[in-house]
C-alpha cells in the first residue's frame, strides 16, 4: 500500500482527535476575532470560543449555509487580509450571486498535499501522465488537481475540458495513464473514442479520478468497462477547499475524509439533529486548517453516511459513502425524493440503453409529472413499433419499481440530450411552485 | 431479399425534413417511404438506391439507423391482385410485420415491400406459387 502522507493517513484515532480539537478551538478563536458574520451568529446563539472544550462541543455552534457566503459577498468571509488572499474561486452563479472562495499561500499548500494524497490514493506516482480534463479557472476542479498532480511530481497535461476529439488525440499520443474530469465527461470521451475508432488497448489509462458531480455504482461499472481502467470516486467542494476533501482507496468501499483537516458530522437535513455514524444524512464540515475562509459547520447538501470501521487499506480516516445526491439536486414529486443517480442506475442496468437521460418535472393543474427522457441507440433501435414500445414499457416498469411513483419515459433520438464536458445537467424542472 | 433503411424519429418538427435533406444532398434516390408512428416518436422505413451509402451518411448525420431485410413482392396491379398473394400468405402461415407500397411500378405490375418475421420461408412460399419478387440490384436500380 502506497500512501503520500502515511503518518497523517493512518494516525490513530486518539492523535487525530487531540490534533482536531486543538485545530477547532484555533479555528474558532480566529473566525470569532476576524470575521464579524461569524461574531455576530455566535453572539446570537450564545456561544464563545472557550466553550469550545471538546469536539462534541462543536454542537453548540450555528451551521453555515450557501447563503451565508452569497450575504457576505464577494470577500467578507474572508479571515485574513486581501493582502494574504494569493487567489480567488468561484461558483457559476447560476442560480443566483456566485459564491466567492479565497486562498492563502499555505491554503494552496495544503489544497495541494490533500490532492497529491487523492491522487496517490487512487495509484498515481511521479511516473503517472495524469490528463486534467477538469475545467480550469474560477472553478476549482482544474487548477486543484493540477497543483496536486505537480506537487505528486506527475507529469500533468492542462486540458481544460471540452474539445474532445483533441484530448482523445492527446491521451493517445503523450500515453496518459491517469485522466481526471467528470464522470459524465468520462463516458462522453469513450463515446467519442469509439466513434473516431480507438480502443482502450491504443491508450495507456490505467486509472480515472472522477468527481464534482454524484455518480452511481452502475455508472462506475460502464466507464471502468468502456475505458478498461479503474475508477475512483473524489469528493470536494469549493466552499471548503476544492476537490481532495475525500478520495477513494482501492477498496472503493467509501471515500477517505482528510480528517486531519476537516471535522465531519452527519445530521438530519430537517431536524439539523447531529446523527450517529451509519446513519444516512447530510455531511456538515468544519475546516481546521483553513485560512483565508474557514467554514464552520458548513452545510454541504450532499446526502452521505459515515463509517468508521477501519479500512483494509490502513488509513484511519473516516470514510463516507459515494454521495447519493445534493439535496439541491433532488427533486420532490408527490412527496417522493428522487435523485437523479437513481434513474441513472435503473437506466443501466438495462441493455443497451444509454446512460444519457433528463428528468423533466412539470405540473399539469394540481398534479406533477415526472418524464424521463431517454435516448434510442442503435442497439436497442427497432423497425417494428412494437419492440419499441416494448422497450419503453420496460423502462417505465423498471423506473416506477426503483422510484415508486408513476413516470412517463418518452424516447428521444440520439444525441439530443446535451453532452456536457462539466457537470452534467439531469433536471429540468418546470414548475411554476 | 432487399435492404430497407429504418430510421428512428423524434416526433419534432423538422426531423423527417432533415433525413431527406441528407440523403438528398448525398444523391441518394428514395424508392418508397412508409411512416410508423406514434404519439412519442416515429420510424421511417425507406428503400433507396444506395442502402449502404444511405445507412453511413444518416449514421454520420447522427441518426440512429438500422438496414432491415424486407421482401419487394410484384403484384399484378389489377383488383384483388393483393388480395390473392395475402391470402396464399395466410395459407402458408406467414407473418407479416408490416407492408407498405412501393412508389413505382414495373411495367403492369404493383410492388409492395413485406417484412415478415421469417424471410427464407415466405421466399419460399413465393416461389412456390409463381409469386415474383425482385432481387436487390432490381429493386435499387428501379
Amino acid at each position: 500500500m502506497t500512501y503520500w502522507d502515511k503518518e497523517k493517513e493512518c494516525i490513530s484515532r486518539k492523535l487525530l482527535e487531540d490534533l482536531q480539537l486543538r485545530r477547532l478551538k484555533e479555528t474558532v478563536y480566529r473566525v470569532y476575532a476576524f470575521v464579524p458574520a461569524y461574531k455576530e451568529k455566535f453572539d446570537a446563539a450564545g456561544v464563545k470560543p472557550d466553550d469550545i472544550n471538546s469536539l462534541e462541543d462543536i454542537r453548540k455552534l450555528p451551521f453555515t449555509i450557501k447563503s451565508d457566503l452569497r450575504n457576505n459577498y464577494p470577500f467578507n468571509l474572508f479571515a485574513v487580509p486581501m493582502s494574504e488572499v494569493v487567489r480567488i474561486h468561484s461558483s457559476s452563479g447560476t442560480t443566483g450571486k456566485p459564491t466567492v472562495v479565497g486562498y492563502t499561500r499555505k491554503d494552496l499548500d495544503t489544497w495541494s498535499e490533500l490532492m497529491a494524497r487523492a491522487l496517490t490514493s487512487a495509484g498515481a506516482d511521479r511516473y503517472s501522465v495524469i490528463q486534467n480534463a477538469y475545467g480550469y479557472g474560477l472553478f476549482t476542479g482544474g487548477l486543484g488537481v493540477h497543483y496536486g498532480a505537480e506537487k505528486l511530481g506527475a507529469s500533468v497535461i492542462p486540458s481544460s475540458g471540452g474539445n474532445t476529439k483533441r484530448q482523445v488525440m492527446l491521451m493517445q499520443d503523450f500515453g496518459t495513464t491517469v485522466l481526471t474530469c467528470t464522470p459524465s465527461y468520462a463516458l462522453f470521451m469513450a463515446e467519442v473514442m469509439e466513434e473516431m475508432g480507438i480502443t482502450p488497448a491504443d491508450l495507456k489509462l490505467k486509472a480515472g479520478i472522477f468527481g464534482a458531480e454524484p455518480w452511481s455504482e452502475d455508472m462506475r461499472t460502464k466507464i471502468e468497462d468502456s475505458l478498461k481502467i479503474k475508477a475512483f470516486d473524489i469528493y470536494g467542494l469549493s466552499e471548503i477547499i476544492g476537490p481532495g476533501v475525500a478520495i477513494e482507496c482501492d477498496a472503493k468501499n467509501g471515500l477517505h475524509i482528510a480528517e486531519d483537516h476537516f471535522l465531519v458530522e452527519i445530521i438530519d437535513p430537517i431536524t439539523e439533529e447531529v446523527l450517529p455514524y451509519g446513519t444516512p444524512g447530510e455531511l456538515v464540515i468544519t475546516t481546521l486548517t483553513k485560512e483565508a475562509l474557514p467554514m464552520i459547520r458548513y452545510r454541504t447538501r450532499d446526502l452521505t453516511t459515515l463509517d468508521i470501521v477501519p479500512c483494509e487499506c490502513g488509513r484511519t480516516h473516516v470514510r463516507m459513502q459515494k454521495v447519493l445526491g445534493r439535496s439541491d439536486d433532488m427533486v420532490i414529486i408527490r412527496g417522493v425524493n428522487i435523485f437523479p443517480s437513481m434513474v441513472e442506475s435503473v437506466l443501466l442496468r438495462i441493455k443497451g440503453v444509454s446512460p444519457y437521460y433528463l428528468l423533466v418535472v412539470d405540473r399539469k393543474g394540481n398534479l406533477d409529472f415526472l418524464e424521463v427522457q431517454v435516448e434510442v441507440s442503435e442497439e436497442i433501435f427497432s423497425d417494428e413499433v412494437r419492440r419499441l414500445e416494448e422497450l419503453g414499457a420496460l423502462i417505465t416498469k423498471e423506473l416506477e419499481s426503483a422510484l415508486g411513483i408513476a413516470v412517463k419515459v418518452r424516447l428521444v433520438e440520439p444525441k439530443s440530450i446535451a453532452r456536457s464536458e462539466g457537470k452534467a445537467t439531469r433536471v429540468i424542472d418546470k414548475r411554476k411552485i | 431479399m432487399a435492404k430497407q433503411i429504418s430510421v428512428f424519429l423524434e416526433n419534432k418538427a423538422g426531423r423527417l425534413s432533415n433525413v431527406t435533406r441528407v440523403l438528398g444532398d448525398a444523391q441518394i434516390n428514395i424508392r418508397a417511404l412508409s411512416i410508423a408512428d406514434t404519439s412519442d416518436f416515429g420510424i421511417l422505413r425507406i428503400i433507396v438506391s444506395d442502402p449502404v451509402k444511405a445507412y453511413k451518411i444518416l449514421k454520420e448525420a447522427g441518426f440512429t439507423v438500422s438496414e432491415t431485410q424486407v421482401i419487394a413482392v410484384q403484384i399484378p396491379d389489377s383488383p384483388g391482385g393483393l388480395a390473392s398473394v395475402l391470402e396464399h400468405m395466410a395459407d402458408e402461415n406467414l407473418n407479416i410485420e408490416y407492408l407498405y407500397a412501393f412508389l413505382g411500378t414495373t411495367e403492369n405490375d404493383a410492388l409492395v415491400i413485406f417484412k415478415v418475421e421469417d424471410i427464407e420461408k415466405a421466399e419460399a412460399a413465393f416461389k412456390k406459387k409463381e409469386i415474383k419478387f425482385l432481387d436487390e440490384n432490381q429493386l435499387y436500380r428501379l
